[in-house]
């Protein structure tokens, strides 16, 4: 028992070291941190509730236009900054990036959560592969009409302003954005899990039917969740724009068929349902992509698709799921032969 | 004599086949009720009609005075009106114990307790019903590897765990071990009259309902064919020939 508070505590020590240890991959750190929270809320939905979801991407690239249009429309007009884009050079005083960094991170997650709200309401009445399209759906339709909204910028995208300081501590300060989120996440789905929230969750995810027979507010259950889902996700949204600084609509900010169905992969592999799996399955994904991408240049999608398919027939339950059946089995040879005493005795 | 679930003129069909026809009945405050009929005679169909589980075509239907032929399941629920399923449907993934925490009653719950965990409090509730039921020893096992009649007992401590005020039981006692149905009976009965829940209960057993029921509405062919006292129904020939001429 005194050993799991000491071994959180060895984990932080990690968490904050790393960027220091392995200075040279930081960048790498923060993404790895920006898929553990993707994957982390993608499974709140679709391994907590049963609801797959295919759009939890809008609330990323919204996050970041949120982000965006905060932090500039502080300081200038929104619609001249976006048309003087690559002309006029904006300055921006450092109160005005850290303010607009502080808000830009919180007004993204709150306006998210309120999307998620208003996108479940209709999304909600749909069940099963209906669900994962319609939400696929939305996320490409918004993808399209930010991508042809001149006020902020249209097919170009947006520009945020530069970290002020130098590079190297603008790094380190990006992977504690991601990181702080990350643990804050981590530690808020602990929680939510064991309450009656979590539980209710679960039961409307086994058999939804029974749980309205039962009197649970289930639409209530499933637009709060979304919702909590959203607030993160359009958070890490926020980090990731001023990290890019410019970034574009349809290849970064709703960009479904990378990050937008990476996170499902990250929970499949890593197990779906559980606390940890959708960290464990994040950190395999994250290293098997950097790796296929570095070493198996032009195979990088097959090895990939590869992995895919080979999680999906042979570890169903991913990483988690396997090592808890190799242990129920481990401990089940160990009870065998008492059960076979008792047997014997009757 | 109060009327708890009053059922007027109430009919339902699905495409051609008239499930329910004209059917109007009522339930009596803090008494058992049954209603009984030969296969397809529309029994559940007229309980998923009053909890909200499809569109009726026609009729009213009240609860504690309220017309709830409009309201979603869910909503019927949270006034205390519950049923459980003919093909039991309880939380196979989860434990016995998880199964009746589950099943609190959310109608008596802001939203903000739902961010609250479970308490000594409810744990004893949730054990003490399933000692009700039997269930007891079996508490901490995969709710899903209990035998049928297990789970039945088990959404039976369910339903009682919500705290309604009526309950509606599609066939309580079908797959379970004839030795135990004397004790369910007994437990339906103590659930009447300590918890005072009413019961509308659908049974196939005549020798249950009879023994338990205060009042029987008989349904054949979707229409009501008979209503009276245990004895009244034993004795309608109607009722008799409905079933000889269904066998
Ligand atoms: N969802 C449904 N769709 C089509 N027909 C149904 C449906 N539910 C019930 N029925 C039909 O309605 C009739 C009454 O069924 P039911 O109410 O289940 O009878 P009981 O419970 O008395 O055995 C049957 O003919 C059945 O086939
Ligand atoms: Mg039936």
């Amino acid at each position: 028992m005194t050993r799991k508070p000491f071994s959180y505590l060895l984990l932080l020590a990690v968490i904050i070291a790393a960027p220091f240890v392995f200075p040279s991959f930081g960048t790498q750190l923060a993404t790895l941190w920006l898929m553990i929270i993707v994957a982390l809320t993608w499974d709140m939905t679709g391994g907590q509730m049963g609801y797959n979801s295919l759009g939890n991407i809008t609330f990323y690239g919204t996050g970041m236009y949120v982000a965006a249009v905060i932090t500039i429309g502080m300081a200038y007009d929104v619609g001249d900054y976006t048309n003087a884009a690559g002309g006029g050079i904006h300055a921006f005083t450092d109160l005005q990036y850290f303010s607009g960094l502080f808000l830009g991170m919180l007004g993204a997650g709150l306006f998210c959560a309120a999307v998620a709200v208003i996108v479940g309401y209709v999304t909600f009445g749909l069940r099963g592969p209906y669900f994962a399209i319609g939400t696929l759906g939305v996320a490409i339709a918004t993808g399209e009409l930010v991508s042809n909204w001149e006020w902020v910028g249209a097919g170009q995208g947006i520009a945020l302003p530069v970290y002020p300081g130098d590079l190297d501590t603008g790094k380190v300060l990006f992977y504690f954005l991601f990181a702080g989120t990350g643990v804050a996440l981590f530690v808020f789905l602990k929680w939510l899990y064991k309450t009656r929230f979590g539980a209710a969750v679960n039961a409307i995810r086994d058999d939804e039917e029974k749980a309205e027979a039962m009197g649970i507010h289930t639409l209530q259950y499933k637009l709060a969740t979304w919702a909590m889902s959203a607030f993160f996700v359009g958070i890490a949204g926020a980090i990731s724009a001023f990290q890019l600084i410019h970034f574009e609509p349809l290849e970064t900010a709703y960009q479904t068929i990378n990050l937008g169905i990476f996170m499902v992969v990250c929970v499949l592999l890593g197990g779906k349902g559980t606390l940890w799996g959708p960290v464990i399955g994040a950190i395999v994904f994250h290293v098997f992509k950097e790796v296929t991408w570095t070493y198996l240049l032009g195979w990088q999608w097959v090895a990939l698709g590869a992995l895919i398919v080979i999680t999906v027939v042979y570890f169903e339950g991913g990483v988690v799921g396997w090592i808890m059946s190799k242990r129920s089995e481990r401990l089940e040879a160990r009870e065998q032969p008492n059960d076979a005493a008792v047997g014997a005795e009757q | 004599m109060t009327s708890i679930i009053q059922v007027n003129n109430v009919s339902k069909s699905f495409g051609g086949v008239v499930a329910n026809s004209d059917i109007s009945l009522s339930v009596e405050k803090g008494a058992i009720t049954g209603l009984i009929g030969p296969n397809g005679s529309g029994k559940t169909t007229l309980f998923n009609s009053i909890v909200g589980y499809h569109p009726i075509d026609s009729g009213t239907i009240q609860f504690e005075g309220r017309e709830i032929s409009k309201f979603p399941v869910q909503k019927i629920a949270r006034l205390g009106l519950l049923r459980t399923f003919q093909q039991t449907r309880i939380y196979g993934e989860m434990t016995g114990v998880e199964n009746m925490l589950i099943s609190l009653p959310h109608r008596k719950m802001r939203f903000a307790e739902a961010f609250g965990c479970n308490g000594a409090e409810e744990h004893e509730r949730a054990e003490r019903l399933l000692e009700f039921v039997g269930l007891y020893e079996k508490r901490f096992l995969r709710a899903g590897s209990l035998s049928f009649g297990q789970q039945k007992l088990l959404e039976f401590a369910m339903a009682l765990m919500n705290e309604p005020t009526g309950l509606l039981l599609d066939e309580p006692t079908a797959g379970i071990n004839p030795t135990l149905i004397n004790g369910l009976i007994d437990r339906l009965r103590r659930a009447n009259a300590d918890l005072g829940i009413t019961l509308f209960v659908i049974e196939h057993n005549m020798r249950v309902i009879m023994n338990m029921a205060d009042k029987i509405y008989c349904l054949a062919h979707g229409e009501l064919l008979a209503e009276g006292s245990p004895a009244e129904i034993q004795s309608d020939s109607r009722v008799i020939d409905a079933y000889l001429g269904a066998h």
